[in-house]
């Protein structure tokens, strides 16, 4: 597994989008299987972007309240925010390049 | 994960079966996916396609099916639900599994699914295609499964064990398979309905509250099916030479367009496989 993407916790969770760098943020669950082919995706964006972007999991199933707080009712859904706010959501597994081009226009 | 095939084939019709074989001749190793039944199966007879004289479809989809197993293809039975590009290969689940290939061709056919209203606007807020992958996030809520492919049963049954309040809607009489305990409703979903997600869907002059609904039918459009291919009238955009937008991934017979014909289909398969064969030449010599 890629040291560069953090698993955090609902408290780590809001320090983390506090933080000054943007983060994409990954919902997802071991059973989804459209999670796992999203999977190389974000850990390969978490090593591109290491240095201007934070990259997290968040597994719904350990942390079912972030998914409430963030109304996530289809997975794999990816949240990208920067200064703590929502700046795009993609629901559904996508490119490489739908998620840089957002992040590209945030760092 | 598997070991990664070379070609990668998404559909068992004359197409599919032409790009197995003319792959296996370029001697590339071949996987070849499909769901049960097509639309040559369903013809009569078929009198335009040369050296066979007044064949009857059946005839004509046995005899490629003979064509293909003699060197060594037969397709697996099951869907293909999400096809991933990687860059340099692609992820494909199967049936559940994760399969990798370097190339796909895609020879899906034509998709004759029609959105229902409300479909594409509350996508991922309540409507779903995918059961086993969005079913636990509706553990305790109201859904409904809409659709007539087999799957359909199955996934209810499904939700219906995980601990949703599931109904099936589904055209004709109440499948057999259907646990007894889930309510069933004969009709079709007519509108989805809600704001910033679903709350309900209708079925004749009747409104189901639901907080999500599964909507399975046999063949998902081809956008939904590969994220980022670009398609014109529901047609995979493809040049001449079988190519999609997305490096290493191809597509032929009727899911790129008209006329919808055994032979264009059979010419298109040949070409996308040399297309991909040579693709596969080409990115072999890079790593070497």
């Amino acid at each position: 597994m890629s040291t560069t993407i953090v698993y955090p916790n609902a408290t780590e969770f809001d320090q983390l989008i506090a933080g000054d760098k943007p983060v994409l943020v990954d919902f997802w669950a071991e059973w989804c299987m459209p999670c796992r082919m999203l999977g190389p995706v974000i850990e390969q964006i978490g090593e591109e972007y290491s240095d201007k972007v934070a990259v997290a999991k968040v597994n719904v199933d350990e942390q079912p309240a972030l998914a409430a707080r963030y109304n996530i009712q289809s997975i794999p859904t990816v949240i990208i925010f920067n200064n703590g706010n929502i700046v795009d959501t993609q629901i559904g597994m996508h490119p490489a390049d739908v998620y840089t081009r957002i992040l590209d226009t945030i760092i | 994960m598997g070991n990664r095939t070379d070609i990668a084939i998404i559909g068992g019709g004359p197409a599919g079966l032409s790009a197995a074989v003319n792959a296996i001749a370029r001697g590339k190793s071949v996987q070849l996916m499909s769901a049960a039944g097509n639309n040559l199966e369903k013809s009569e007879n078929v009198d335009n396609y040369l050296g066979f004289y007044k064949i009857s479809g059946t005839e004509l989809m046995n005899k490629f099916e003979e064509h293909a197993a003699a060197l060594g293809v037969s397709a697996m039975k099951g869907r293909v639900s999400n096809i991933m590009p990687l860059g340099d290969h692609f992820l494909i689940n199967f049936g559940g599994e994760i399969s990798e290939s370097t190339t796909v061709i895609l020879a899906i056919g034509v998709a004759k699914a029609r959105q229902i209203p409300g479909e594409a606007d509350l996508l991922g807020r309540g409507v779903s295609y995918c059961a086993t992958c969005d079913g636990m996030l509706y553990r305790g809520k109201k859904a409904a499964v809409w659709g007539m492919a087999q799957d359909a049963i199955e996934e209810t049954n499904f939700l219906h064990g995980i601990g949703v309040d599931v109904t099936l809607i589904a055209r004709g009489s109440r499948p057999s398979e259907l646990k007894a305990d889930i309510p069933f409703i004969s009709g079709a979903v007519g509108e989805i309905i809600g704001e910033d997600r679903v709350a309900a869907v209708t079925v004749g002059q009747n409104t189901i509250e639901v907080d999500g609904v599964f909507i399975l039918r046999s063949s998902i459009a081809p956008s939904s099916l590969v994220p980022g291919l670009e398609t014109q009238d529901g047609y995979i955009k493809v040049t001449n030479r079988m190519e999609t937008n997305i490096p290493g991934l191809f597509a032929a017979g009727d899911c790129t367009g008209t006329p919808l014909q055994i032979s264009k289909a059979t010419g298109e398969g040949l070409i996308a496989a040399q297309q991909a064969a040579k693709y596969i030449d080409a990115y072999q010599s890079k790593l070497l």
